[in-house]
């Protein structure tokens, strides 16, 4: 797959119209690998001049800083804006709404300032501009129910962009009970992925599966990389693989369009 | 002799607002223990805000039933006021009814039968919310941090209002003048007959007893707000002008950590240099915070706010899994101790004497913290913009940076971020390894 780097295209002379920031667990996690593939498909397909940072990529410092680790928050974020200004990048997208929120609102004030996008908002900007069509027929039917991530709905008020690319999906989107501003977060966010949940009587991400479940879908969209795993083991607790499926919708949108 | 009861109502209404007023210094002055925060940008989009969350009550509505039902208290309450302004021109002048004359029976009539209907109504909204809070089995009534005074407190203000409505309707009922004019008593009429045996001086006595009952009920209401969550009545106005206005996902850059960062990383930087002038003295940055001092003034606004309904913690997934995390007593703790610290400072003539407390483990503990997946719906959630997030995350900052005492996977989160660029534990050079993967 080709996926060019900044510092290829630096040596090339060249300045790509997007930086792709794919986030740790779009580069190493297994399942979230498979969503950043999606997303350069769909790249690819809407011929979008990208780049990603490849190696010079590093934690944006999200969960540091949500963990309550300014200091390494901070250290990774100045090593991170030194990279990104030395490219000169002005545009950025990502799958991860966490990258999302930490590259867009926290890192302007530590001198590095971007127009960021979440992979959802700028594929609807590829529709708009007519660079990209989403195949409607091929998913045509199914039950889709979409699971809003905290940190793109409530941290950053998007709410419409996932569902406009899920109805173009010709697919039906029907809502769980708790969604968009009331929804329930997955159990990740906070740095809460990297640690056991403390002592209760249930785990979160069950409690939102069975939210999900009782739309009685046969997919749950995500838009984030965690909220992915989150409701993939929620749904295999639940023993209901068989059943439904979790898909960031940028894998949707690739395997509407055959890529 | 004859002007005994001016003197006496006088005497009342000074002590009562004097009292008041001593209470609202002292709460100013807690609030201001708190650090320095900015909020005074972009007036606009907060006078907005305040206009349409603490006086248009947007955010109550949400839950219908208890939305529409404090609405009916709320406009009531601040309606019949006017009725109250009449009282105390009455008391200080020993007139009776004096808006009668000054408005036109016509007018007064009309007003005073729509005092009526909403103080009724109020009556009804009210008896329904101690029905809610004591008889049915709404879970955010029921939790742990509103058994003892949180949960006394919240019926005490339902006492108060049912008796002050009762108190109205009564004094209307048994003013006989009053009632002889028949111009506006829908709903006192009805409440007349009770008294039908009685003497003419009896239904006088109970008249002016009403009346002195609910002038001094409401100056003594006034005094319990600053002991109780019902202070939200004034706070939610500033509360909501001040509220954070960034995008909620936004956390605060630590200024203090941004500048030890750059020397950091400054390969210029001499870290065994003196300290400039003026600076040996300077007490070292504390980061996070462990105490109520620690956090900023709107926080500790916040914690006075809080009305305790719960809304926050009924929508936050810790606490709806069980663990152990409200975000509602986290406002309600952060109040508590400030109220000690405050109490503290009163008690060694103005400067706070170390008594071996503070709010982290002695209020709020670890576990709590850490359960808090920072999804903001508790901010999303609360009717008057409280951010209990906020005050989460400095604790947490307090625990990880000051006594690093983040939980051990954490731990290993962080050192892996350290030296491998990620919360896991991969080489940096494999981070384009999955475009050639499939
Ligand atoms: S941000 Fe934390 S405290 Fe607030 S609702 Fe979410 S998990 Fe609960
Ligand atoms: S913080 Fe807000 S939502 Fe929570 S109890 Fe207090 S007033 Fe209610």
């Amino acid at each position: 797959m080709n996926v060019p780097t900044m510092a290829d295209m630096m040596a090339q002379g060249k300045q790509p119209e997007v930086l792709f920031w794919v986030g740790a667990a779009g580069s190493y996690d297994d399942r979230a690998k498979k969503i950043s593939r999606a997303f350069v498909k769909i790249l690819h397909q809407a011929n979008v001049d990208f780049a990603v940072l490849g190696t010079e990529e590093s934690s944006t410092g999200d969960a540091a800083k949500r963990a309550g680790n300014e200091f390494l928050f901070q250290m990774q974020a100045m090593m991170n804006i030194e990279v990104l200004n030395g490219y000169e990048v002005k545009k950025i997208v990502t799958c991860d709404p966490h990258s999302f929120n930490t590259l867009k609102n926290e890192y302007p004030g530590l001198g590095g300032k971007y127009e960021v996008f979440h992979h959802t908002q700028f594929i609807q900007n590829l529709i708009a501009e007519g660079r990209l069509k989403i195949d409607d027929t091929t998913l045509k039917g199914k039950r889709v129910t979409f699971h809003d991530p905290c940190y793109l709905g409530r941290a950053n008020e998007v709410y419409e962009s996932p569902r406009e690319l899920i109805k173009r999906l010709g697919v039906n989107l029907t809502e769980m009970k708790r969604n968009k501003s009331t929804a329930l977060c997955c159990g990740a966010g906070g740095a809460q992925m990297f640690k056991d949940a403390e002592k209760g009587d249930k785990e979160i991400n069950v409690l939102r599966t069975e939210d999900a479940l009782e739309t009685k879908p046969n997919i749950i969209a995500t838009g984030c990389p965690y909220c992915n795993t989150m409701m993939t083991d929620g749904i295999k607790f639940k023993e209901k693989e068989a059943e439904v499926e979790v898909k960031d919708i940028a894998e949707l949108i690739a395997e509407a369009n055959k890529l | 002799m004859q002007y005994l009861p001016n003197i006496l109502f006088a005497l009342a209404l000074v002590l009562g607002v004097g009292f008041f007023v001593m209470n609202i210094r002292k709460l100013s002055r807690n609030i201001k223990l708190g650090k320095d925060v900015n909020r005074t940008d972009n007036k606009p989009e907060r006078l907005k805000n305040m206009i349409k969350i603490a006086l248009g009550q947007s955010k109550m509505v949400k839950r219908p039933l208890s939305g529409v039902l404090h609405i009916i208290v709320y406009v009531g309450f601040i309606i019949i006021n006017i009725e109250v302004l009449e009282i105390i021109i009455d008391g200080l002048f020993g007139t009776h009814r004096v808006f009668r004359g000054f408005l036109g029976d016509g007018f007064y009539g009309f007003l005073i039968g729509f005092f009526e209907i909403l103080a009724a109504l109020v009556f009804i909204a009210v008896v329904v919310f101690w029905l809610r809070r004591n008889i049915s089995n709404i879970k955010r009534f029921l939790t742990k941090e509103m058994k003892g005074w949180p949960k006394k407190d919240g019926n005490n203000i339902l006492y108060f209002e049912m008796v002050l409505m009762t108190l109205f309707l009564v004094m209307n009922a048994t003013d006989f003048h009053f009632q002889q004019a028949a111009i506006g008593n829908p709903i006192s009429q009805f409440i007349t007959p009770l008294f039908d045996g009685f003497s003419l001086e009896t239904i006088h006595t109970i008249e002016r007893s009403a009346w002195w009952i609910h002038i001094l009920g409401i100056l003594v209401f006034l005094n319990y707000l600053y002991y109780s969550k019902h202070l939200h009545i004034l706070l939610a106005f500033p509360n909501t002008y001040y509220a954070n206005l960034k995008p909620k996902g936004q956390f605060t850059n630590l200024e203090s950590v941004t500048n030890e960062v750059k020397l950091m990383m400054d390969p210029d930087a001499d870290p065994y240099a003196a300290p400039p002038e003026g600076e040996e003295e300077a007490i070292p940055e504390k980061f996070g915070a462990s105490d109520v001092t620690d956090l900023n003034w709107v926080q500790l606004m916040n914690a006075y706010t809080c009305t305790e309904c719960g809304r926050c913690t009924s929508s936050c997934p810790a606490n709806l899994t069980g663990k152990e995390l409200s975000p509602r007593k986290i406002m309600m703790d952060t109040r508590d101790r400030l109220e000690e610290v405050g109490r503290n400072i009163d008690a060694n003539k103005g400067t706070f004497v170390d008594d071996g407390k503070q709010l982290l483990n002695d209020y709020i503990s670890p576990e709590e913290l850490w359960a808090c997946t920072s999804c903001n719906a508790c901010v999303e959630e609360c009717p008057v913009n409280i951010d209990p997030l906020s005050i989460i995350m400095d604790m947490r900052r307090y625990l990880v940076m000051e006594e690093s005492a983040a939980p051990q996977e954490l731990n290993m989160m962080m050192t892996n971020i350290e030296n491998n660029g990620a919360p896991w534990q991969y080489n940096q050079q494999d981070r384009l390894n999955w475009a050639n993967e499939e």
